[in-house]
């Protein structure tokens, strides 16, 4: 579980992150929802450290992520698996040795043990045969594949994605989805997604924070998020030619 | 103000460099990865340029000599003098600001434009270290690259007099013997580390600030290019300055 309390970030005259309190849930798909600009991906950098906030705390556990020592932070980051918007994969490795990367890195393993754990990873990401393929030869959607395997090579106990299903096809994306949500049912992370895709928060929302201005404007779930009264969430969701249509069908359904 | 900000922020990376060291299996990798693409696949174009420009260097010196008092023995001598204290550690290291600069500059810029090294960052790694150390180690073999580009500098002078028709091998290898002070090799030497060590960390900072696209990481390039040559030429000054005068 994460919880954050009271968040506060700016750069220079500009707040982008104002008074952020809220919790993210061990064994859920947690979403960060939000327009462009809203401060998602701030949030997010935050969260995993990259960006320190002025004001605020952010509790791993029951731990304080500003009251972490050195060694507790690299600790902490030994269980933390993100999955970058582009894959972040690294150019001049190979898959297997982009997934291996961690484990080389953080275990004592011997290079057979490593690879059996690489093709166990790609196993479950459905991907196999591409171990020594560099990401330029693989399509989006296998580097987007290659980096969940990649996040959860560790075993780690928190999942980071920002914005996973850019760039990919709906039906890749709703592959990806599913794949998010499984792993973390599976491994029992606590997962945060950073989206603005609405076939996400309808596929995967178990848990949804909306960011307006860089404030929590409304939280719930995508079995609530139709119900919302706030108008910003309206303007949304209802942003989609498709989630539109659905709604003129719907008001004439009820008439 | 912006430059006295850069300067700082330099020094402050150069700390950050040799803080939190990867993990030893790992960081050998990197070191053999990057003398791999920093002297050796150097080697090439210091050989060809050294070979010629000591021919070059040669030329001029014989055609400009018309003076009979004046000893044909001069030729060498003035090649080696040219080659050893400047040609070699300095004129080298320019074209290295070129070859391996923008390498470095832009091999770390499209890291942080596509996120790796935030990756990084995200894993626990120290990027800085894990990017910048393997590089100045793997340049502590420069001065290797520069004795080559003196011997070839030197040989290539030989070669365009005595085949060139302008002076005989034994007059330009007594130039080469005479008057030799070892201590202008030291000099050349003691530089050549410094100048590898600015190869080394300015394009490196140019790679890894940088903010932007990929538009911006040529834009780092052509600038890591441009403030690496500026540095190494006031180093050279400076260092000249120090040990010679």
């Amino acid at each position: 579980m994460i919880q954050v309390k009271h968040l506060h970030k700016s750069f220079g005259e500009v707040q982008v992150l104002r008074d952020i309190s809220t919790t993210f849930e061990q064994g859920k798909t947690n979403l960060i929802i939000g327009s462009s600009g809203s401060g998602k991906t701030v949030f997010l950098k935050c969260l995993l450290g990259l960006f320190s906030p002025e004001q605020g705390e952010i509790f791993y556990g029951t731990q304080s992520f500003s009251a972490m020592d050195k060694n507790q932070r690299k600790e902490l980051r030994e269980h933390i698996g993100m999955v970058f918007q582009g894959g972040a994969l690294f150019d001049s490795m190979t898959v297997e040795e982009n997934i291996m990367f961690p484990l080389r890195m953080y275990s004592n393993q011997s290079q057979g043990q490593m690879r059996d754990r690489v093709n166990t990873v790609l196993d479950r990401v459905n991907l196999n045969g591409v171990n020594k393929k560099f990401p330029s030869e693989i399509s989006g959607g296998m580097q987007k594949r290659v980096s969940i395997a990649r996040a959860i090579v560790n075993n780690p106990r928190y999942l980071f994605c920002d914005e996973p299903n850019s760039g990919l096809d709906p039906k890749t994306s709703m592959v990806i989805d599913n794949l998010i949500q499984e792993i973390t049912a599976e491994y029992n992370m606590t997962t945060i997604i950073n989206t603005h895709d609405m076939n996400s928060v309808m596929e995967i929302g178990q848990n949804i924070v909306f960011l307006q201005n860089g404030s929590v404007a409304w939280e719930g779930n995508a079995d609530n998020i139709f119900n919302a009264s706030e108008q910003s969430v309206i303007d949304f969701v209802y942003s989609s030619n498709l989630f539109k249509k659905i709604r003129t069908i719907q008001q004439q359904t009820h008439r | 103000m912006k430059y006295f900000s850069e300067i700082g922020t330099y020094f402050l990376m150069l700390g950050q460099v040799f803080r939190r060291p990867t993990k030893s299996s790992v960081m050998r990798e990197l070191i053999f990865k990057e003398i791999e693409e920093l002297i050796l696949n150097s080697l090439g174009i210091v050989i060809f340029i050294s070979f010629f420009v000591g021919g070059v260097v040669a030329i001029q010196t014989a055609l400009n000599i018309n003076n009979p008092l004046i000893p044909e023995m001069l030729v060498g001598y003035a090649t080696r003098q040219s080659v050893i204290l400047e040609f070699a550690p300095t004129f080298i290291s320019i074209i290295m600001a070129g070859k391996i600069g923008s390498f470095i500059t832009s091999s770390i810029g499209s890291m942080r434009v596509t996120e790796q090294i935030d990756a990084l960052e995200v894993m626990g790694i120290n990027s800085l270290n894990y990017l910048v150390f393997p590089k100045i180690i793997a340049l502590l073999l420069y001065p290797f690259i520069i004795g080559l580009a003196m011997f070839l500098g030197i040989f290539g002078g030989w070669f365009a007099s005595v085949y060139g028709g302008f002076t005989s091998s034994a007059a330009f290898i007594e130039g080469i013997q005479s008057d030799f002070i070892v201590f202008h090799l030291t000099y050349s030497f003691i530089k050549t580390l410094v100048f590898a060590f600015i190869l080394a960390t300015v394009p490196s900072f140019q790679g890894y600030y940088m903010k932007g696209g990929a538009l911006e990481v040529g834009k780092a390039s052509t600038y890591s290019f441009v403030w690496t040559s500026v540095i190494i030429i006031l180093a050279n000054y400076v260092i000249t300055t120090l040990l010679l005068s």
